[in-house]
């Protein structure tokens, strides 16, 4: 890549992200537009996936709502990202954690490290 | 018309206010240099001829022309037609900052080349079924009516594609950076990384 295509890319990086990893619960807290009003909204969660690099990375992250899977992907660099909490460290042998999906109830659950 | 000349670097993406994230590509623009003013009572038509990128071992007509304003000969010359800026004289210079965030231009550059390639991939063809004792795969189809007993110009066929000049038009300029001299112009324009493009305000730009 040319590197004055790099320092475009490098300007908007944020150095507020800590460092986790797939397995990770998260509470990343997304700025939500509701016409002139904005509001922090909290989703929680483990991350099942991380991708890309420097700018277009991003992450997913999965939780149950009222017995329904879901998954939310963000751009990790995103200015619609208040902050990212790291709640838990999980103990996963995978980068991918898409057998998360197949899995259910007590099954679907991630060993903590502490 | 307002334009300039550059070079694509690459692409990569950039975050809007509101958080939405754009596809850009990077263009180095400028500075050129302003190497020819020409006017409908000298040349019959008004336009500016603008240069970008040093010449390393310009002839003497290349480098006698450039001479006249005061500049480096330039390996990448092209002229913007119509009524000319009084700003623009010979020798002065023009940078990125013709535009400005929002404006809408058009982009020209020679596409990537492909070499010989098949007419599914140069005419968007269909191709046959690859199986079943299927015998028609990738081929030409039917080069047209048999009772014409010639085959008529411009029938698609495989041949060398690429390495044409393209103009995209309606780009939007997402960012100007006047100290780097780059305009991000958002989507893909045509060419490899490295070559050499021309911005310029768009032709069919949308009232309002």
């Amino acid at each position: 890549m040319h590197p004055l295509v790099q320092v475009v890319a490098r300007e908007q990086l944020r150095s507020d992200i800590p460092a986790f990893r797939p397995g990770d619960t998260l509470r990343v807290h997304v700025k939500v537009r509701e016409g002139s009003r904005e509001r922090i909204q909290v989703f929680e969660g483990f991350v099942i996936k991380r991708r890309g690099t420097a700018i277009s990375a991003t992450f997913t992250v999965r939780k149950i709502s009222y017995g329904v899977g879901v998954e939310r992907a963000f751009p990790l660099h995103s200015p619609k990202l208040e902050k990212i909490e790291r709640v838990k460290r999980g103990k996963v042998r995978r980068a991918k954690l898409y057998y998360m999906r197949n899995l259910r109830g007590k099954a679907a659950r991630i060993k903590e490290i502490r | 018309m307002k334009g300039i000349l550059g070079r694509k670097l690459g692409m990569t993406q950039v975050f809007t206010e509101d958080g939405n994230v754009v596809p850009v590509t990077v263009v180095e623009a400028g500075p050129c240099v302003v190497l020819q003013v020409k006017t409908v009572e000298n040349d019959g038509y008004d336009s500016v001829q603008l240069g970008f990128a040093d010449k390393k071992r310009p002839n003497k007509p290349e480098a006698g022309h450039a001479a006249k304003a005061n500049a480096v000969a330039k390996r990448y010359v092209r002229e913007f037609r119509g009524p000319v800026d009084s700003e623009l004289t010979l020798g002065a210079q023009v940078t990125a900052e013709v535009f400005a965030e929002g404006d809408v231009v058009d982009v020209i550059g020679v596409s990537k080349g492909k070499g010989t390639a098949g007419p599914i991939k140069r005419h968007n063809q269909s191709r046959g079924p690859m199986a079943h004792g299927s015998k028609y795969h990738r081929g030409v189809g039917s080069l047209g009516s048999i009772n014409a007993n010639r085959v008529f110009k411009g029938q698609t066929m495989a041949g060398r594609m690429g390495h044409e000049r393209v103009t995209v038009q309606n780009l939007q300029v997402v960012r100007v950076d006047a100290q780097r001299n780059l305009l991000l112009v958002k989507g893909a324009i045509p060419g490899p990384k490295n070559s050499f493009v021309t911005v310029r305000e768009a032709v069919k730009k949308r009232k309002g």
